[in-house]
């Protein structure tokens, strides 16, 4: 392992360096644990220890948080950290063959390091590249499009050690495809426009009074600009873009009417944990159009009162970081961030950006906001809501990258206007992350009311089976309810559209859900840390051939266990993909029920692959030539 | 005026701020569980004390009480669903109870027995779990760790020492010690401490102690959980 040895005095320099530029807050960990990984390969004891007496945190605090998410490695890694995404799309693509290709050229076995300590090659949960894959994440940055030729160049490169930052940069060239854009899209914005408006929405006589009680002190005032913009998004009709469809005005003004304690500010956090397996739209937004969100983020501490702010990024977005810090720098160049924004005396608002390190639960709002915390990612117990008691105890607002999107356009240009696109119940346009079996996989944004079939004809699909909408946790459309409209009064969604055509065996799209949400599970509730591994476990049966209509009642009560019992929305959802495709495409499930009684799990001749594979061998005679269930 | 809500059609009086699992324990009234402690700040994860409050489930361990609250607690559809959970506490270790020193004593088990539980229902998870014998005094035994955070919560909030803590995630949750061996003997844990008094099954033991009471005549095998953990009583 001698390539991941550092000297105990480098790393103490590493660990010292970083968390001293984090200010010594603990609050700081995730950020603290992934910067010291970024420049160490692996969070060591020896770094634990020097964190421990730098930070002045127990060891298990922080071996507990580096524990819960899937980027940080306390055991060594290699140089190279390959993470294959397992999305179904990804599956679809011929995923696996690369990875087996990638492994075979390398000696590596898949999920181990090498010998010489040198690569690691796994697979990991969707990356946010469904419409230009199949992905991997080499140390957290993104490569796209792979095929066997760029597997053989990134074996090459890896072999020859050749440092990350000298690969090839056209590597890591991820694409918009933006197909269809409409207001969001299109946006013909220039930064500070939307605040100026925002502004010029207070009456003349207070203006500044109002912002500098609002801003710089904490305190809701009746008037003037805030109350102005608030009005305006509320008469935007404006609701939560992450799926859930909760009124955005109503989240704001429980946040601005929230009590302040001494010491205590108003935060926004901009929800860029974009992990629902098929989703993908926040990154274009953050790559495209980033002053657009942040400008959405400032509209909304003018409207909130807030002065910190937080964008939450997926660890999988970590190669869009840079790039987002340079235009922060920009904004506060242009007094559009920072003290005193635009010369309104007292309004003053930051943003500073967080990466997430790897759990799709992070994307709840309050485990993000533990994450921001620098905790382990669990959802908390509510009440009370984040809009009184969120970060740090503070009030704080929780919004989409899309949703800040949509208010700095509604700052812009008025809540009537807004309210005018759409449909009744949904204001307003989505942006749809298109991908799966169609000719033009990528960013659709159409005013709310869409069909799903016009949706697939815009993009190419032809001999559709099925549409998974809002991904694993959203619903799964067959071929009779194409007509169905995107919108929160039929079809509800944070922007995943996963087409299947024909040839698609739905089981195998419910099992690699299944498997994801397994994988996901936060682990604090009981229902949920069990229940998702039982629910892996039946499927997998199916999948092997044992399975009967016993499994089938089995699959149904744990489902009705998961939704009433499970402490957040992973747990309530992890059994729809299941539910939706026996409900609408059973001929797959009946395929697989070969068994007319209760017939085990367990099949002797499979238990013995781990001995076959140590023994080297796979002729006959190391295979019972039993039928499944039948005596040995 | 005195504050009141209903559980299964019984008036329980509480006090601003009370929990209902505090309300109905201060009343006399079991509400199974076994991660909320009445000593300890709540957790909410082990889910047994569910109840249903206005046609909704929740946790009664982190539910306020409110006055006018229509609690229902032990209806057949709640007790089932307890039961199941409490199945899936026993595949998710490995529970021997006839050969386990706290047989007799333990929360999951007279919880099981509560609850009528007849079987695993599920297939076992057998996870491969070391036992820690490094302490001079105690044995850790995380073949039968539930993840209660009870030891968790004790020795952070009473002992100020945070001997333990909870890592890894889903299924693999687990708890660790805080020592860079990972070993209990390596930390300054003691049997004095609070975090040694309050495991509900058989993970933190005493050493050189076994049997003491036989089995039969232990805490649970005299008198039902639903009898013994209430504060009423």
């Amino acid at each position: 392992m001698a390539l991941n040895e550092m000297h105990a005095e480098a790393v103490a320099g590493v660990v010292d360096r970083v968390v001293a530029r984090y200010r010594r807050d603990p609050s700081n960990m995730v950020q603290i644990l992934r910067e010291i990984q970024e420049a160490c390969d692996w969070i060591s004891p020896e770094a634990i220890d020097r964190l421990q007496a730098t930070l002045g945190v127990p060891r298990t605090k922080i071996e507990g948080v580096a524990g819960f998410y899937s980027f940080f490695y306390t055991e060594p890694r290699g140089k190279y950290r390959v993470l294959f995404s397992d999305n179904i799309t990804d599956r679809m693509l011929g995923n696996r063959a690369m990875m087996e290709r990638l492994c075979n050229s390398l000696w590596v076995e898949r999920g181990k390091v090498s010998e010489d300590g040198l690569v690691s090659v796994g697979k990991t949960a969707c990356t946010g590249m469904c419409d230009q894959g199949p992905a991997l994440l080499v140390n957290n940055y993104a490569i796209v499009g792979l095929t066997a030729e760029r597997i053989d160049q990134i074996a090459e490169l890896i072999r020859g050690k050749v440092p990350l930052a000298e690969w090839p940069a056209q590597f890591f060239k991820v694409e918009d495809n933006i197909r269809r854009a409409d207001l969001l899209l299109t946006a013909d914005f220039k930064p500070g426009d939307a605040l100026l408006a925002a502004r010029a929405r207070a009456p003349d006589e207070g203006l500044m009074a109002s912002n500098m009680r609002s801003w710089r002190e904490g305190l809701p005032s009746g008037i003037g600009g805030p109350a102005a913009t608030l009005d305006e998004i509320k008469r935007a009709n404006l609701r939560g873009r992450g799926g859930a469809g909760f009124t955005t005005g109503l989240k704001w003004e429980a946040c601005r009417n929230a009590p302040l304690k001494a010491g205590q500010r108003r935060i926004v956090v901009c929800n860029a944990d974009e992990g629902e397996p098929g989703t993908f739209k926040d990154r274009v937004l953050l790559s495209r159009h980033p002053d657009l969100v942040f400008e959405g983020m400032t509209v909304a501490a003018y409207a909130v009162g807030a002065t910190k702010g937080f964008v939450y990024l997926r660890g999988e977005y970590r190669y869009l970081l840079d790039h987002l810090n340079a235009v922060l720098a920009h904004r506060r160049r242009e007094k559009l961030l920072g003290e005193n924004i635009l010369g309104i005396p007292g309004a003053d608002f930051d943003i500073e950006i967080h990466v997430g390190a790897g759990a799709y639960v992070c994307g709840e709002e309050s485990a993000l906001i533990e994450s921001l915390e620098g905790k382990r990612g669990t959802p908390r117990n509510r009440p009370p809501f984040p809009v009184t008691n969120g970060y740090l105890d503070q009030p704080t607002i929780v919004n989409n990258v899309e949703t800040f999107a949509a208010a700095a356009m509604i700052a812009l240009k008025g809540g009537d206007w807004y309210a005018g696109i759409g449909t009744k119940h949904s204001a307003g346009t989505k942006i749809l992350s298109v991908s799966g079996d169609c000719e033009r996989p990528g960013i659709y944004e159409y005013p709310f009311g869409v069909s799903v079939r016009q949706v697939l004809e815009d993009c190419g699909a032809t001999e559709t089976q099925a549409v998974q909408v809002s991904g694993p946790s959203g619903i799964c459309v067959a071929e009779n309810e194409f007509d169905r409209i995107i919108g929160f009064e039929d079809i509800p969604t944070a922007g995943a559209f996963t087409i299947f055509n024909k040839t698609r065996d739905m089981f195998e799209v419910a099992r690699n859900y299944v498997h994801f949400f397994q994988h996901e599970s936060c682990g604090f509730c009981t229902p949920c840390r069990v229940g998702t591994s039982l629910l892996k476990n039946l499927m997998d049966k199916l999948h092997y051939g044992a399975g009967s209509p016993y499994d089938f009642s089995e699959i149904e009560k744990l489902n009705q266990l998961l939704q009433s019992m499970s402490h957040c929305g992973l747990g309530h959802t992890a059994c729809n993909p299941v539910l939706d495709t026996i409900a609408k495409f059973r001929p797959a499930y009946e395929k697989r029920m070969n068994q007319q009684d209760f017939t085990p799990a367990f099949d002797l001749d499979r238990a013995l692959a781990a001995a076959r594979q140590m023994t080297g061998r796979d002729d006959a005679a190391a295979h019972l030539s039993t039928e499944h269930g039948g005596a040995a | 005026m005195s504050l009141t809500f209903t559980l299964d059609g019984k008036t329980i009086p509480f006090t601003e701020g009370q929990t209902i699992i505090q309300a109905a324990g201060a009343a006399g009234v079991f509400i199974p569980h076994l991660c909320y402690h009445p000593e300890f700040k709540p957790h909410g994860s082990c889910k047994l004390c569910t109840v249903k409050v206005n046609g909704r489930h929740t946790a009664s361990c982190t539910m306020r009480a409110s006055a006018g609250m229509v609690v229902e607690s032990e209806t057949e559809e709640i007790n089932a669903e307890r039961r199941a959970l409490t199945q899936m506490l026993f595949v998710e270790g490995n529970h021997f109870c006839p050969s386990c020193e706290k047989s007799g004593n333990c929360q999951l088990q007279a919880t099981a027995y509560h609850l009528g539980m007849m079987s695993p229902h599920y297939d076992h998870f057998f996870p491969s779990r070391p036992v820690d014998a490094s302490h001079p005094e105690v044995l850790l035994d995380f073949n039968r760790c539930i993840l209660c955070s009870l030891c968790v919560r004790a020795s952070r909030d009473v002992d100020g020492k945070n001997v333990f803590a909870l890592s890894g995630r889903g299924i693999r949750t687990h708890l660790i010690v805080n020592a860079k061996s990972g070993q209990l003997g390596d930390t300054d844990f003691t049997l004095d401490d609070k975090a040694a008094q309050v495991c509900p099954v058989g993970v933190i033991l005493k050493k050189r102690q076994g049997f003491a009471v036989p089995i039969g005549e232990r805490k649970y095998d005299k008198a039902p959980i639903s009898d013994t953990m209430t504060e009423g009583k």
